[in-house]
């Protein structure tokens, strides 16, 4: 079973070796790049398909054994993110084929974003913690080079805020995971959770979960760590924001979910209170933040960390069915996030701008894109019957059952204020005059483009209305997901028992 | 030998986080360097320290005779030392082009991110122009 579980990562790898040659050699970069995803969506579907029916499925990399070697392992977490991971990236290459320009395409557009998927793919699929972070900082220098791509100064700006903060999470996590080596003289993810338990100095294990918290929540901006994400996603072309707000934080948040409920439950009683106070004052931060500004891609930078805030919620109150919620959620989230940025891709381009105040007038001249601009915002919001109501009736459920009323009341008091900052796009974007008076149409972009940039839209937009009104498959899911990651025996067992 | 170590991993952590507390970026990336090696020391304490034999196996046995070093810890000080050599050299080079583009490595007066930072400027520009015309 182990050449399903490597494909995901061989496919991107081997696309960007490829696509990095054929740089400047017309269409076949590009089009390779479709390929390539579209060829780790079939994988991954199979990935997923073969943990569905056998559970959780490891591998065990260059015959040696675990806890010795290195192990690659998908439970249904895993294998839906990257799942996910390929649809976020096959919607992303195609939109990237009209926007992303021939001189972004020498520079190594293509390459890059390969190795961002496939560095992606590594960090869901890993079974080893010092694993783990060479898959973080494969990520990271890809998104490095994605992110100052075209060397503009609010770019260069953007960008030092993004590499400074992510460097110090990554050092912060390099310490944390040799202290716990230190403790527990192994560094498999399965394995830990065994040895934890024989730690005798607890308190010191929670010192090192701390660490750990704080070197996700960087990378996942959580609540007094996230000031990098809002101040650098809006800088770049629209296709690299997109996979930036859709995935990259995903994969921390993904990251806190595994070493919180597999290695640190020795006392979730601190930690996982940390984590729901934290959860809470994302949430609220993020959306205040989000309320205040006035630039498109700024905004759905700051809703990004507000959401973000609702997975940890169902993270920290670690019930079965906060978990279906969080899982839920960071599914719907990442598709309709990417989408929402692809969105303002479009809109940039028929009015000229992100800035609130100099665009409007779409609706009158555009109203299909409208269309597909309100259903990932309203599903964003929470507003049945999409995908993001059943993630948030999940959570609120969750927290009604743990008699935790107050994050009931966060959690909806949130979403309120969610439909107020997607209401001002509409307003502002959509139904007012533009200043200048310019009646953009969707027919200006020529047709070819057209098709390129408003196919992947219109596809995510689908999926979301799919997920919202078919929930039950997704939520039957959730549940199964949730329910390993609450009992972590059957990933343990696959891991330390030998491959079959 | 481990307290002389624990200790000099907390002075190069001061340091580090004194420099970073600066705004110039460049001194914080002279503190990450600080920071990261001493992770790298980290990894390696935690890892026990032990003058004895190097981890070497002898011809024709599959595992070291008797107590021997841990090979493992030097393995992923190793790894990270070349990443974070990579990282390093990557963020310098950014460094010296955002200096190159925006004229300044002072993070207080690096804005052009910022949203409204351009428009700003222009308004301000047009009312300028208006009022002196």
């Amino acid at each position: 079973m182990s050449w399903l579980l490597t494909l995901p990562i061989i496919i991107p790898f081997a696309a960007a070796v490829a696509v990095f040659l054929l740089r400047g050699r017309g269409e076949w970069g590009r089009w390779l790049s479709v390929a390539s995803c579209a060829a780790l969506l079939l994988a991954s579907l199979v990935l997923m398909a073969a943990v569905w029916q056998q559970g959780v499925v490891a591998g065990a990399m260059g015959g040696w054994p675990a806890p010795f070697g290195i192990v690659l392992v998908a439970d249904l977490l895993s294998a839906v993110m990257v799942v996910i991971t390929a649809i976020t990236g096959l919607a992303v290459s195609i939109y990237a084929l009209a926007d992303i320009d021939e001189a972004k395409e020498r520079q190594g557009y293509h390459a890059l974003f390969q190795v961002l998927i496939a560095g992606v793919c590594g960090a869901f699929l890993t079974g080893d913690l010092f694993n783990l972070y060479v898959w973080f900082e494969v990520m990271l220098i890809a998104s490095f080079g994605l992110l100052v791509l075209g060397g503009s100064k609010a770019q260069l700006d953007g960008g030092l805020r993004y590499v400074a903060l992510n460097l110090v999470s990554t050092v912060l996590f390099l310490s944390a995971i040799g202290l716990l080596y230190g403790m527990t003289g192994t560094l498999n993810m399965a394995d830990l959770h065994q040895a934890v338990g024989e730690v005798e100095n607890k308190g010191l294990l929670t010192v090192v979960a701390v660490l750990f918290l704080v070197a996700f929540g960087i990378k996942a901006a959580l609540f007094p760590l996230f000031f990098w994400l809002p101040a650098s996603y809006h800088t770049p072309s629209v296709a690299v924001s997109a996979v930036f707000g859709g995935l990259l934080t995903k994969v921390g948040v993904y990251a806190l979910i595994r070493m919180f409920t597999l290695v640190f439950t020795h006392d979730t009683a601190y930690t996982h209170g940390l984590l729901l106070v934290v959860a809470a004052l994302t949430m609220v931060t993020g959306v205040l933040g989000a309320a205040a500004q006035n630039e498109f891609r700024k905004i759905l930078s700051f809703h990004i960390v507000s959401q973000i805030g609702y997975m940890i919620l169902g993270l920290a109150i670690y019930t079965q069915l906060a978990l279906v919620g969080a899982v839920f959620y960071l599914v719907h989230h990442i598709i309709v996030k990417a989408n929402l940025f692809l969105v303002s891709g479009v809109a940039n381009r028929l009015t000229g701008s992100f800035e609130l105040a100099d665009i409007g007038g779409l609706y009158r001249s555009a109203p299909w894109l409208g269309v597909l601009f309100l259903i990932p915002a309203l599903s964003l919001a929470g507003i049945p019957p999409l995908s993001g109501f059943w993630a948030k009736l999940l959570l609120v459920q969750a927290t009604l059952e743990a008699e935790m009323y107050v994050l009931a009341a966060v959690a909806l008091v949130v979403g309120v204020l969610t439909v107020f900052s997607m209401t001002k796009i509409w307003v502002e974007a959509f139904w007012k005059p533009h200043p200048a008076g310019n009646d953009p149409r969707l027919a200006d972009i020529p047709r070819v483009e057209r098709i390129r940039l408003l196919t992947p839209i219109a596809g995510l937009a689908i999926l979301t209305v799919i997920i919202g009104v078919f929930p039950e498959p997704f939520v039957v899911f959730a549940e199964r997901a949730a329910a390993q990651l609450l009992d972590p025996s059957a990933y343990v067992q696959a891991v330390m028992g030998g491959t079959p | 030998m481990e307290a002389v170590l624990a200790l000099l991993i907390g002075v190069l952590v001061a340091a580090s986080v004194y420099l970073m507390l600066d705004r110039n970026m460049l001194r914080f990336v002279f503190g990450l360097v600080l920071l990261s090696n001493a992770a790298n020391l980290i990894i390696f304490t935690a890892g026990r320290l032990t003058p004895v034999a190097p981890p070497l196996i002898a011809p024709g046995q599959i595992a070291p005779d008797g107590v021997v070093a841990n090979a493992l810890p030097q393995a992923l000080v190793l790894t990270a030392i070349v990443i974070g050599f990579g990282l390093l050299a990557f963020a310098l080079a950014l460094i010296f082009r955002a200096y190159q583009s925006l004229g300044t490595l002072d993070t207080d007066k690096m804005t052009d991110a910022e949203p409204g930072a351009a428009t700003l400027g222009q308004k301000k520009k047009t009312e300028a122009e208006q009022t002196s015309a």
